[in-house]
């Protein structure tokens, strides 16, 4: 891994989507982009869980801000956002950890957050903060197009990249619309249903990659039930530019609560097994 | 969608993305019927031979003299299933039979939602599960037994705080994941668009109801209207009534918990800040981050850390009030209604029925006419209200 010191003069230093996805598609390889819920189980540990997916292969990090209420999430990630939240996390110390990890590596960062931690900051303080702190994009999970006018401005306005959901109930037409305001990547939903690891990847998840595909020249990136190395395989070699991988690994720290160590062990041999299966294009 | 859901900056769809189709096939399908002649002759009849409406204007005399004012209750107790909830569950139940939908599903707090989808779901045949937070299951057994009496299943939800808000977001998770045949019949005036504007509109009943008895039995608008507001439907559903008539002043209590200044309360308008929770922008208890809180009143049914967006509009352009009476003046208005008049209501119209006392004794309201909707009866609280009295039943 190379040492990364960030100097907050020179943006360049952090590596942007477009950027990250190029050189992952030279390479010949699907980028790895792992999940987890910034502060589970608490603030430093989860410093270590996110080291361990960058010493490991992630191309790129997906940070979730914890919220009380977060609907579109399975029971791994609700449990994981009630663990962070109980272990005192804020809006704020959010950011903190975003800037601590940059003290380690320049890959793209995302977060996913829900509306009500940007409305209730403002959107002109979330954003700028988001970009102080070294983040490139962010994904509110509860923000469809209708209702994102505003949010995409405060991005353009802070070069940040508002990043959008497409799924299998979305339209043709529908996704026209998305990635106009779409920046960085589109993340595509591969089930219906919400955050969770499931036993195996549908055909109907194959056809919508092709489906955006055909819309969009913007990289895309699959989650939602992204479980195992043949998952992440298997969307790669449907025409995906990456995979992101959430519950699978919380599932490793809610099982580990008692001993870490094992758990961030065990998480990093499991990213090394997941950015392996990206590398058949 | 065909309409953007908006009351001034309030409400909208903040909702994940895989949820808008099933939105926009519901608002498709709710301005298809709603003036549908067959469908609204349909919904005439079941509301008229199954749940019981018209309901009465019942002029309160006893209260009236104790309170120095003209006090009519409009009678939504007497309703099946003991609420006004019945009348959103039918509009909504016809609508998704319309809609060709084969599963049911619906959150409930204490229970009387969870009821009225159930007789509903009975009735026109549909399977029909119902979200109740464990806690909730526990402290409402009797419910969960007419629930499942009337065929349907109750989930007991096991995450967040066990109870309403948390058997609202697992409402929708089971709906984003089987939007395609479930229809999700949420009880209030909430939610993302279409729901707070078609769930006025079904609950529109008793405005309507309202507004004509009253005229005919007094000739005149009367002074206020008194409505009970937890997510805010039966108020929503009494308001639309006289909301274009500026002279009424429309007044909504919420739960008020043991006090508006204290953690535990339910009154979200009165004490909470803008926030997006379940699906709309309206106002929400929460903490400096946007962390939604918990709510606390005796009455389940005000027992929520939201409101309906419509409701947050009506207060910031002035045209409704809201206040909150405490747990300990609701039970009062409880003992109120029921010794003076013999009508025992909901622990949530108590909250109504305190108020309007309140209202009384201001002395530029003496002698002025107002309606307390009474959104439901009092049955499913007995235990409740005795233990609070201190009697052994």
């Amino acid at each position: 891994m190379k040492p990364f010191k960030r100097d907050l003069d020179n943006p360049n230093q952090i590596q942007s989507y477009q950027e990250m996805f190029q050189e992952v598609k030279n390479r010949g390889e699907g980028a790895f982009i792992p999940f987890t819920v910034a502060g589970d189980p608490d603030f430093d540990t989860s410093i270590e869980i996110v080291r361990q997916y960058v010493e490991n292969g992630a191309d790129a990090l997906e940070i979730g801000f914890p919220f009380s209420d977060p609907v579109a999430d399975g029971p791994s990630v609700q449990a994981a956002d009630i663990r962070s939240l109980n272990s005192g996390m804020t809006t704020d110390k959010c950011f903190e950890f975003i800037s601590r990890i940059r003290e380690f590596t320049s890959i793209p960062i995302g977060i996913l957050v829900y509306y009500n931690l940007i409305y209730k900051k403002g959107l002109e303080e979330f954003y700028s903060k988001a970009r102080n702190s070294g983040i490139n994009g962010i994904l509110a999970a509860d923000l469809p197009l209708e209702e994102a006018g505003d949010a995409v401005n405060m991005a353009s306005q802070y070069d940040l990249d508002q990043i959008f959901m497409v799924a299998q109930t979305t339209s043709n037409e529908r996704i026209s619309e998305i990635v106009k305001m779409c920046k960085g990547f589109l993340y595509v939903v591969a089930v219906m249903g919400v955050t969770g690891a499931r036993s195996d990847i549908k055909k109907s998840t194959v056809d919508l990659i092709k489906r955006v595909k055909n819309h969009t020249d913007l990289p895309i990136a699959v989650g939602f039930g992204i479980s195992k190395s043949e998952h992440v395989k298997d969307v790669i070699q449907s025409g995906s530019d990456g995979a992101i991988v959430a519950s699978a690994i919380i599932n490793i720290i809610t099982k580990n609560l008692d001993d870490l160590d094992v758990a961030k062990q065990e998480i990093g041999s499991f990213c090394k097994e997941l950015k392996e299966s990206t590398k058949n294009r | 969608m065909i309409t953007t859901g908006k009351f001034g900056k309030y409400g909208g769809i903040f909702v994940p993305e895989l949820i808008i189709p099933a939105l926009e096939e519901l608002e498709e399908a709710f301005l298809r019927y709603k003036d549908d002649e067959k469908f609204v002759e349909e919904l005439e009849f079941y509301l008229r031979e199954f749940a019981g409406r018209p309901t009465s204007l019942y002029l309160a005399k006893n209260l009236s003299k104790k309170f120095g004012c003209k006090v009519y209750l409009k009678r939504e107790d007497m309703l099946h299933t003991g609420a006004h909830k019945i009348n959103n569950t039918l509009g909504q139940g016809l609508l998704a039979k319309y809609m060709g939908k084969t599963r049911l599903i619906a959150e409930t707090g204490a229970g009387q939602h969870g009821i009225a989808t159930a007789v509903v779901g009975a009735m026109l045949s549909i399977p029909t599960e119902v979200y109740m937070g464990s806690e909730d299951v526990e402290r409402q057994k009797l419910n969960v037994f007419r629930m499942e009496l009337s065929g349907s299943s109750v989930i007991p939800v096991e995450t967040g705080s066990k109870t309403l808000k948390d058997a609202i977001n697992e409402a929708f998770r089971d709906w984003i994941s089987n939007v395609e045949n479930t229809h999700y019949l949420i009880g209030s005036t909430m939610g993302p668009h279409p729901y707070p504007t078609m769930v006025k509109h079904f609950q529109s009943v008793i405005g309507k109801e309202a507004k004509e008895q009253i005229l005919q039995k007094e000739g005149e608008l009367p002074d206020a209207v008194i409505a009970c507001v937890g997510g805010g439907s039966n108020a929503m559903g009494i308001f639309s009534g006289f909301v274009d008539d500026t002279a009424v002043d429309l007044i909504g209590v919420e739960g008020g918990g043991e006090g508006v200044e204290t953690k535990r309360t339910g009154a979200t308008l009165c004490k909470g800040s803008e926030g997006i929770l379940h699906g709309s922008l309206s106002f929400v208890l929460q903490d400096n981050d946007g962390q939604i809180s918990e709510a606390h009143s005796v009455s389940a049914g005000l027992d929520y850390p939201g409101v309906g967006p419509e409701h947050a509009h009506l207060k910031v352009t002035g045209r409704a009030n809201y206040v909150a009476v405490t747990n300990k003046e609701a039970l009062r208005g409880f003992e109120l209604l029921s010794k003076y008049e013999g009508i025992i209501p909901a622990l949530e119209s108590s909250h109504a029925v305190a108020y309007a006392e309140k209202y009384s004794k201001i002395e530029e309201n003496k002698g002025k006419t107002i309606i307390i909707n009474l959104s439901g009866r009092g049955d499913k609280d007995m235990f409740l209200v005795a233990k609070e009295m201190g009697v052994e039943v």
